[in-house]
């Protein structure tokens, strides 16, 4: 059978995510933490799949054990299994040793449960921020990389071959790919579905398998958390505000606040970098 | 299997443990093209990489790859560049990423920049993850500022957590250091034609048969839209109330020479397509004039339009927090002030005229 690893995060919503006036740090604490926006779009790709042509569905997440909560959610919307990678050997982790880690979980999901035809990561986090993870991973897996894809056109299970549509800037490409293959999610691609009555009750029981450093047989301890991301944070800290004199244009009817406004742009630079002309 | 994570090609293409990092000097830029044009990115790049280079006294490499692309070496090193590899074959016709990046792995390896500079498009970031992580090396994504200090650092500044925060992220230990950094950031050098330089050719070392992926067909965007090249943006949210209420902001956009935005909820309720989506989980946009109609500001869109130019924000709600970053706000309802900005627009003829 088809298996089908979805990579999820856990997130901080950012919306309540606040700075500290006094320390210029960002304040996590109290902000509630959902499943990365793109990551869900990647799991309902995941599910449709299932739907259509038999999968097992496994998600995995590498954070820390409150990550096991957003596991329970995707087991809701219908994954087969859950592992949560967590312990403190893997903190501290940049892209680079996150995608390592996020690898060797998958070749120890593909030992269990048979090997992992189909990754599906989310086009970038909504706090990491980056969409390095996902290439970081098929590149370690050696599968073919399929990136910020909005669609699935076509998969044959005889063939192995899936048919994605990849947005770019210019134009959308259509790519074909032999499994397996990694494919990174964009909002586009799908709605995610709610959860069902008994993928509600089941996630209620279900406890995510949790994976240990201690648990993997190969780990190369120098490749993960901290030791093994070669980035650094330097220095950190909150942009100045440029404060915008916000001028806000009263006029006696729409049309004269249309003028005005049209009077203040041409005011500015705006004209000669748009090629806008004036008449007259 | 072991056995078969041992016949994967070794991730690591350096030789591990001590290695000689003074070798690497010097800065790359990748130059992506379509078709034989070049991502402005690119010479953008090539500007701020000018820059560096002098202040680091070590060569500005570019790197030109693709099919049938040798023109774009002459362009090269009129935007700066002292050295441009090519990489031209059949192979490379479409971008993709096995065959972009073992060229860039083959330059990367025999050549040792200490600095690997890719713009932050899709392909870019591809791109970028993929040779990263074959190298390895540290690599940060989406840098709005870039320089290099007298230890010969990277540093690499780019906006976290949602544009809370910035940061300027290090690589201390491993070369090349690698960025990506986003369209429209850096500008480009006055284009010098009389510039050249030394021209070295990569023959790509890969097989069709290595690669898994086959490119079908690319689909130029129907409607064009293309909000990150975009330098007048009429976006709406919820306030412009149904699909109906976008062909007005439509009819504004045109009479600006401009594309449409849009806030989330309206893309989630079918008002407009995603790809008009503005904000943290749409795209950031940097255009020179950003109207924001029927937006209440909430920091998940602003995030994504807040380096705009110039934001001019219509909201009946005198309240709404889009108007305290606004330059220009006219309380008012959209339905009434966009057709009077249509009106004033078209008077005084604002489409652009090339
Ligand atoms: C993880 C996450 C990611 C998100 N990502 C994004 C994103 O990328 N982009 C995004 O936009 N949002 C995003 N959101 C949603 C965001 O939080 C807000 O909900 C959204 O931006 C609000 O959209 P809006 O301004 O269109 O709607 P509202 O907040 O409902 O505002 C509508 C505004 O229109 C005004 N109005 C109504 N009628 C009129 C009229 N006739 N004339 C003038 N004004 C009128 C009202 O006064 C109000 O201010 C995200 C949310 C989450 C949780
Ligand atoms: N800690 C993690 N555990 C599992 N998957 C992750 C993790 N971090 C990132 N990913 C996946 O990689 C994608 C890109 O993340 P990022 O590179 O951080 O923007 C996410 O959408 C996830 O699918």
């Amino acid at each position: 059978m088809l298996h089908i690893a979805v990579c999820i995060k856990q997130v901080p919503d950012s919306r309540e995510m606040r700075i500290d006036p006094k320390t210029n740090t960002l304040i996590r604490q109290g902000a509630p933490a959902i499943v990365n926006y793109f990551d869900l779009r990647g799991l309902e790709a995941a599910l449709q799949l299932k739907d259509e042509f038999g999968a097992r569905v496994t998600v995995l997440t590498m954070g820390p054990p409150s990550a096991d909560k957003a596991i329970k959610e995707c087991i809701a919307m219908g994954a087969d299994e859950g592992i949560l990678v967590s312990d403190r050997g893997f903190a501290g982790a940049d892209t680079l040793a996150t995608s390592y880690v996020v690898g060797q979980t998958i070749d120890k999901a593909g030992e269990v449960w048979g090997p992992v035809d189909l990754v599906f990561c989310g086009k970038q986090t909504i706090d990491g921020d980056t969409g390095q993870v996902g290439p970081g991973v098929a590149c370690r897996l050696d599968y073919e990389q399929l990136t910020y894809v909005e669609k699935v056109e076509s998969f044959d299970p005889n063939t192995r071959e899936i048919v994605v549509h990849r947005h770019l800037e210019d134009g959308v490409e259509r790519v074909q790919a032999k499994l397996p293959a990694l494919i990174t999610a964009l909002a586009e691609m799908n709605k995610p579905r709610r959860a069902s009555l008994p993928g509600v009750l089941r996630a209620a029981r279900y406890q995510p398998i949790v994976w240990t450093t201690n648990d993997f047989t190969d780990l190369d301890r120098s490749k993960i958390g901290l030791r093994g991301s070669p980035t650094v944070v330097g220095r950190s800290w909150v942009p100045e505000q440029k404060p915008v004199n916000t001028k806000i244009l009263t006029g006696d009817t729409v049309n004269q606040v249309a003028e005005d406004l049209f009077t203040a742009l041409f005011a500015t630079e705006l004209p000669g970098k748009l090629g806008w002309v004036q008449e007259g | 299997m072991a056995e078969e994570k041992k016949s994967r090609p070794a991730v690591g293409l350096q030789p591990e443990g001590d290695v000689d990092w003074s070798q690497y000097r010097g800065i790359l830029v990748v130059v992506e093209q379509r078709d034989g044009v070049a991502k402005k990115v690119s010479w953008q790049l090539l500007g701020e990489a000018r820059r560096m280079a002098d202040k680091l006294q070590a060569p500005l490499m570019a790197l030109v790859l693709g099919h049938q692309v040798g023109h774009l070496v002459k362009e090269a090193f009129a935007y700066g560049a002292d050295q441009v590899f090519l990489s031209d074959a059949p192979i490379l016709q479409d971008y993709r990423t096995r065959s972009y990046s073992r060229v860039c792995l083959q330059v990367i390896r025999e050549y040792k920049p200490e600095i690997v500079l890719i713009g932050a498009t899709y392909t870019g970031r591809d791109l970028a993850g993929a040779i990263a992580t074959h190298v390895p090396t540290g690599l940060t994504a989406d840098c709005t500022q870039l320089d290099v200090d007298e230890n010969r650092l990277l540093n690499a500044t780019r906006p976290a957590f949602s544009e809370k925060m910035v940061a300027t992220i290090l690589c201390k230990q491993f070369k090349p250091q690698m960025a990506t950094a986003r369209p429209g950031v850096f500008a480009a050098l006055p284009r010098d034609d009389a510039r050249s330089g030394q021209v070295i050719e990569i023959p790509p070392q890969i097989e069709e048969s290595e690669i898994g992926t086959r490119v079908l067909e690319f689909i130029q965007e129907r409607q064009g839209i293309n909000l990150e090249d975009a330098e007048v943006i009429v976006a709406g949210g919820r306030g412009v109330g149904s699909p109906e209420g976008f062909r007005l902001l439509q009819e504004l956009a045109d009479v600006l020479g401009g594309v449409v935005g849009a806030t989330r909820p309206v893309v989630e309720a079918g008002w407009i397509g995603h790809e008009h989506q503005v904000g943290q989980t749409g795209s950031t946009v940097r255009p020179k004039l950003y109207i924001a109609a029927g937006i209440s500001g909430a920091v998940q869109h602003v995030v994504g339009m807040q380096h705009s130019d110039y934001i001019v924000a219509i909201n009946k709600d005198p309240e709404a927090p889009i108007f305290s970053g606004a330059h220009y706000g006219i309380v008012g309802d959209l339905f009434e002030v966009i057709p009077a900005l249509i009106t004033a627009a078209k008077a005084r003829k604002t489409t652009h005229v090339s």
